[in-house]
């Protein structure tokens, strides 16, 4: 650096210097001369308070003028105003989410396991007494068609669908307290965030199936004079050898039927809100959390409602009834099953089909 | 053992958002999280206040309560801390959370979240303390510095106060009584039941 420009600088610093001196004397010259009072030292006068608020002061705890009318009315759930752009974030407390936390925790986990393991016991109780229901007069050997190819990709769709969710979903609420102790932390965490996954995937399946299905078997499942009598009878699963008339359908399906068609729509429709996390406003009245709360909750119940009846409909489709798994297996029902438990609905197919062969037949007849 | 807490004076917080800024800063927070925020009660009117929160680092934490992989854990100091290996994003911290401190990213699919992110009060997380797998997740370990919170640190009012929580509310209330009113320790009652705070 030369002397000069060494010179140069010092000038320049000069000069600011003496600008700023300028500009003070300046300011306090045309200044309020209060301010200028006020300035000589940083603490109020002693009356200050007084004079200006006539003895009361903001947000004050010792006087009627107290802010706790505001903190009472914000722990209720009064928004503020942020300046970030989430603006859910104008939510300074919600308590509901002590609430969702308690019924989560609480009943709902509790209940629900309370729920599973009593239908399992139930059954287990249920097959010492009754034992597998036997198609009383034999296997007839010959079978008519119960499901169509297209009835039983519904129905499988929909309860593989069924399945994994059931099981992913309890691995969500109850897993941390079975499996976690078994497997460690972090194959758990592995797990679950797989299962997680698939859940969310997996919902797209059921949703497909749920829809087949409603539209496939809604007609069948409206409720008819049989349906009395099958309540009166117990549906036939009590005592040996009575077996009340029913069409395709009997009570105990079609309860099954709209259980799983209102229970499905119900959780489908909370599941979306929950893959799709504060993203749809639900025209609910309630904030976005509580609507993510609430879905969570009724997801929780619903399923859990619709695994318990699900594992009933599982036992008497395969080990609890002879011959009753063949209808969604093979589709193929033997005739002496179909005769017992949906014995009008026998009646109407065999009928049908001779009268489909009486009129092949005298179509044929003209040939001879 | 100190057990560590926040207390925001909504006598002093003039929304500045220092401390939100201070936070993003040191920790690297990334875009669209926000580990702590300034909210205004009666923005304009008369009786505004504002107050910085973010996590409360509850005793009987919610989020600890309804984690289904139990990725939280409490230090020593009160700190709730998280496991971000383990966090499935299923976003129920943020659903039992009174004060909405968890956030997250949006990856992927629908409304997929990513790992969860919330304050730390500075104190990392479950790596190495100071390494840069832990800075990377989590952010500064202040606290293994033997430094306090950076939003408390740099709040020019002093509003915001973070530390051991019995010197913490000593301040305040040494504060309260010389000015003749508060509004109290906003928050303590949900965060500390059963403490008198």
């Amino acid at each position: 650096m030369t002397a000069v420009s060494r010179c140069r600088g010092w000038v320049a610093q000069l000069a600011v210097l003496a600008l700023i001196a300028l500009g003070t004397t300046f300011a306090l010259e045309f200044a309020d001369p209060q301010y200028a009072a006020a300035q000589s030292s940083v603490r109020p006068p002693a009356d200050a308070t007084a004079n200006v608020m006539g003895g009361t002061v903001p947000g004050m705890s010792r006087s009627s003028d107290s802010a706790s009318e505001i903190w009472r009315a914000v722990r209720k759930g009064v928004k503020g105003t942020v300046s970030i752009p989430d603006k859910k974030a104008g939510h300074l407390v919600q308590s509901e989410g002590d609430s969702w936390r308690a019924v989560r925790n609480g009943p709902i986990a509790t209940w629900g396991v309370i729920g599973l393991a009593g239908v399992i016991a139930l059954l287990a109780v249920f097959f010492l007494i009754r034992g597998k229901i036997r198609v009383e007069h034999g296997m007839a050997g010959r079978t008519i068609t119960r499901f169509t190819d297209i009835e039983r990709i519904g129905h499988w769709l929909l309860a593989v669908s069924f399945i994994i969710l059931a099981v992913t979903g309890l691995n969500i609420t109850y897993g941390k307290y079975f499996l976690l102790p078994v497997l460690g932390k972090p194959a758990f965490a592995a797990l679950a965030a797989g299962g997680k996954w698939l859940h969310s995937y997996v919902a797209f399946a059921f949703m497909a199936g749920l829809a087949m299905v409603l539209v496939l078997w809604i007609r069948e499942n409206f409720p008819d004079k049989y349906d009395l009598i099958w309540f009166l009878k117990g549906g036939g699963m009590i005592v040996k050898g009575v077996h009340p008339p029913s069409k395709k359908f009997n009570a105990g399906q079609k309860i099954l039927f709209w259980l799983v068609i209102w229970g499905g729509l119900g959780l489908s429709l909370t599941g979306i809100a929950l893959l799709f996390p504060f993203q749809i406003d639900f025209p609910a009245g309630m904030e976005p959390v509580q609507q993510m709360q609430f879905a969570t909750t009724w997801h929780a119940v619903i399923a859990l409602v619709l695994t318990i009846v699900v594992i009933a409909h599982i036992y008497i489709g395969t080990m609890g009834m002879e011959g009753a798994f063949d209808a969604m297996g093979t589709g193929e029902v033997d005739e002496n099953w179909a005769r017992e438990h949906h014995s009008v609905w026998a009646k109407e197919v065999s009928k049908s089909r001779r009268g489909r062969k009486a009129r092949a037949k005298a179509k044929a007849a003209p040939a001879e | 053992m100190a057990r560590m807490k926040f207390l925001c004076d909504a006598e002093r917080c003039i929304e500045c958002n220092a401390c939100v800024t201070a936070c993003k800063n040191e920790n690297e927070v990334p875009w669209g999280i926000n580990r702590r925020r300034v909210v205004t009660i009666n923005d304009g009117k008369p009786g505004e206040r504002s107050i910085s929160v973010a996590c409360m680092h509850c005793s009987d934490a919610p989020c600890m309560a309804v984690c289904p992989v139990d990725v939280f854990y409490q230090t020593d100091e009160g700190v709730v801390l998280h496991s971000k290996d383990l966090c499935i994003g299923c976003g129920y911290c943020f659903y039992a959370c009174p004060f909405g401190a968890p956030q997250f990213p949006q990856v992927g699919n629908f409304g997929s979240r990513g790992k969860m992110d919330k304050c730390t009060f500075c104190a990392g997380g479950p790596e190495t303390d100071k390494s840069d797998v832990e800075f990377k997740k989590y952010g500064r370990n202040r606290l293994a510095e033997g430094k306090l919170p950076l939003c408390a640190e740099m709040c020019s009012t002093k509003a915001l106060l973070a530390g051991d929580g019995d010197v913490v509310s000593d301040i305040y209330r040494e504060r309260v009584v010389s000015r003749g009113f508060g509004s109290g320790a906003w928050g303590w009652g949900r965060a500390y039941p059963g403490q008198g705070a």
